[in-house]
């Protein structure tokens, strides 16, 4: 199926205006385009992880999804969306439902590498025939901008603070991708918003219809937490991918599968340069630590082309 | 027709669940309740029902998973105990706010700190406050029974809350006794089939479930919610009235044991009972006045009415079997003093915390608690009001 973007933004939106996710926010991006994944006729259910999305898309008494959507906590949305997904198991084997069902859980990084971990490992190893997707925005953005596991090395969180001794976070970021990847579940796919937004589609689209669990990580920057102007959203993300900081791959049935190989890789101070949480990095005296995010980047890149079919 | 059987209260209330044959059940073992999901799984493994066992990675998720199945509209059931109930809480709240009729058979276990396996209120009772309907059991039949009225409770319209069926840990989950079990079809026609309102995989319209509820409107779903568990009292009543009808089991509130005329009462929970009718029959026939009050349904808190049989008499202990750490008493304490509050005349209330940790309570300590009450009522004179009985210690003790 040839993707063509102005066919499939005539689709009737499921996931509406009138949320309140701020300007520049990928998370509305993302949400959009997961759910324009879903072929039309089918139903589906979303499962929300508490975050910026769940607590701007679900203020009682609107909500901007169009489908039936549950939120019940910040650590369980993988567990939850388990539940519905056992419901309708049974529900569809009594003759109580007759309706084709999809199962979405979206999680932010704090609610799918932190919190949430636990349920998203459970329940991707019993198999659950649904899909997480994490929109990695790389800190605690709905609590105002704290470090989590998936924030890279150096960058300034409100809990990793710049200061005289320090410069920003320490610890480089969880790859959660390829920990899921370890699950041998059935598809994991790294993507983020590009262009006419095709990788994103295809991968949101391919592991809906993949039967059992499937998991997609998807960079989704956050103007608060990583300071940038709202119109600089598309550029940081290709940023993002040129730097290889955020390769696009694909692991189908444990084959590894590299989605796009920069023609001239690029220098990780271009995605960096950017943002204003790693301004202290081009700071005189601070090139070691663009020198230690470049030689990180390398090193992932490196593995993963090795990896990679 | 019903038949009698030896079975485990763990065993009696997997054997209701099988009959009743739940959409599905969330499943993660722990002490005392682990054999509850272990038989079910026999069940799912023979074919003897058809429900989705989904075997989760904790009791969070378990709580989430049938927080899940009963949002999509069907009925999801789990057992634990102690920290697992623990694990739950937040869960437990979000459940009773979400209205989501889930059952959760609770094989009552201390709380960890330090870790004990035995027997104690600690678990459920530090769980009273997050909405759900709470109703114990004094043996295996009345384990299995409640377990039988559970959803038809939870599920009425004007309530739909959570529902919590308790047992005693080892005490009755463990031991085996003679049990009059019904037969399965006429169960399933008790029970009933489960048809919500709303709910997410309904055809005809999608629903939102777990808003973001500020604070113009989360008072209201609040006291919503208080009043579903006030309703809760009319739909215990009306589900054991049919119970009594369908199986002849008669079950209320709370079981008045000869009151009549008592002078000296206990209220307790659970298994303890069995040992306190034991004592008030020998006192009686010593020519004491002494009677009993079994609580079974501590959420709702059935305040008037525990008042009114209490309002004859002279001097009552409460006995908790979870300490609460108030400083000034335990928690079946706390309500019931305060529902006696209004009465007219007031019964002389201590309260006595006891069976911590699985610590026996046999037939002679309630002889002396009522021996103890029996003083108050002749003196008039109270003495401390907040004891811990059966416990090592350098000072005195009262009881």
């Amino acid at each position: 199926m040839a993707y063509n973007h102005k066919i499939e933004l005539n689709k009737p939106e499921r996931f509406v205006g009138g949320h309140r996710l701020c300007a520049g926010c990928g998370a509305g991006i993302v949400s959009r385009a997961i759910m324009r994944a879903l072929d039309e006729g089918d139903r589906a259910v979303i499962c929300n992880a508490t975050s910026c999305l769940e607590v701007s898309s679900f203020i009682y008494p609107y909500t901007a999804w169009e489908d039936s959507y549950i939120h019940s906590a910040f650590e369980n949305a993988a567990a939850t969306c388990g539940g519905v997904e056992a419901a309708y198991r049974a529900a569809k084997r009594r003759g109580k439902v007759k309706d084709h069902f999809k199962f979405l859980t979206i999680g932010g990084d704090g609610g799918t590498y932190d919190i949430g971990f636990q349920s998203l490992s459970g329940a991707m190893e019993r198999g659950h025939d649904m899909v997480y997707f994490c929109y990695d925005n790389e800190a605690y953005m709905n609590t105002g901008i704290q470090r989590s596991s998936a924030t890279p090395r150096f960058a300034n969180a409100t809990t990793t603070p710049c200061g005289t001794q320090s410069e920003g976070k320490k610890q480089n970021k969880k790859d959660l991708t390829e920990i899921l990847a370890a699950h041998h579940i059935p598809y994991v796919a790294q993507t983020t918003m590009l262009g006419n937004l095709k990788d994103l589609h295809k991968k949101a689209h391919k592991a809906i219809y993949t039967e059992g669990p499937a998991f997609v990580n998807i960079l989704s920057p956050c103007p608060r937490g990583w300071q940038y102007a709202p119109e600089n959203l598309p550029q940081i993300c290709r940023m993002a991918v040129e730097t290889c900081v955020w390769p696009l791959y694909e692991v189908i049935d444990g084959r590894w599968y590299l989605s796009y190989e920069p023609k001239k890789k690029l220098p990780v101070e271009e995605f960096m340069r950017l943002q204003g949480r790693f301004k202290h990095c081009f700071k005189p005296g601070n090139e070691w630590t663009i020198e230690e995010a470049q030689a990180y980047v390398d090193e992932n890149w490196e593995r993963l082309l090795e990896k990679c079919h | 027709m019903s038949r009698r059987d030896r079975l485990s209260g763990n065993e009696a209330v997997a054997y209701a669940m099988r009959q009743i044959n739940p959409d599905v059940f969330a499943a993660f073992p722990i002490t005392p309740s682990t054999e509850i999901p272990q038989y079910f799984a026999q069940y799912v493994a023979d074919g003897q029902v058809d429900t989705e066992f989904v075997t989760v990675e904790s009791e969070h998720s378990s709580m989430s998973t049938c927080i899940g199945a009963e949002a999509a509209g069907v009925r999801a059931v789990t057992a634990t105990s102690s920290c697992g109930l623990a694990y739950m809480y937040e869960m437990l709240y979000v459940a009773a706010s979400a209205r989501l009729p889930i059952t959760l058979a609770c094989v009552n276990r201390a709380l960890t700190g330090p870790i004990n396996i035995n027997n104690d209120h600690s678990d459920s009772m530090g769980a009273r406050d997050a909405g759900w309907i709470q109703i114990y059991s004094e043996n295996n039949q009345e384990a299995y029974d409640n377990y039988l009225q559970a959803m038809r409770i939870a599920e009425t319209p004007d309530v739909r809350l959570p529902i919590m069926i308790c047992q005693d840990g080892f005490i009755t989950s463990h031991a085996v006794e003679n049990i009059e079990l019904e037969d399965d079809q006429a169960v399933k026609a008790f029970v009933g089939e489960y048809e919500p309102e709303n709910y997410l995989l309904k055809h005809e319209n999608p629903l939102a479930v777990g808003p973001y509820d500020t604070s113009p409107y989360y008072m209201e779903h609040k006291v919503q919610q208080a009043q579903a568990m006030k309703n809760a009292k009319t739909a215990i009543l009306d589900v054991a009235a049919d119970f009594a009808r369908t199986f002849g089991r008669t079950y209320g509130f709370f079981e008045e044991y000869r009151m009549e005329d008592a002078e000296a009462a206990i209220v307790l929970i659970g298994s303890t009972a069995g040992t306190a009718k034991t004592c008030v029959d020998q006192m009686r026939a010593a020519g004491h006045k002494v009677g009993l009050i079994k609580l079974r349904v501590f959420r709702p808190f059935p305040a008037e009415e525990l008042a009114a049989a209490l309002s004859h008499v002279k001097a009552a202990a409460v006995m908790d079997k979870s300490e609460g750490f108030s400083g000034c008493g335990g928690p079946v304490f706390a309500d019931t003093r305060s529902a006696c509050y209004d009465l007219k005349e007031r019964p002389r209330l201590i309260n006595i915390v006891y069976g911590l940790g699985g610590r026996d309570c046999a037939v002679e300590d309630l002889e002396r608690v009522y021996q103890y009450l029996l003083r108050i009522a002749r003196t008039g004179e109270e003495g401390p009001v907040y004891l811990h009985m059966g416990q090592r210690s350098l000072d005195k003790e009262v009881l």
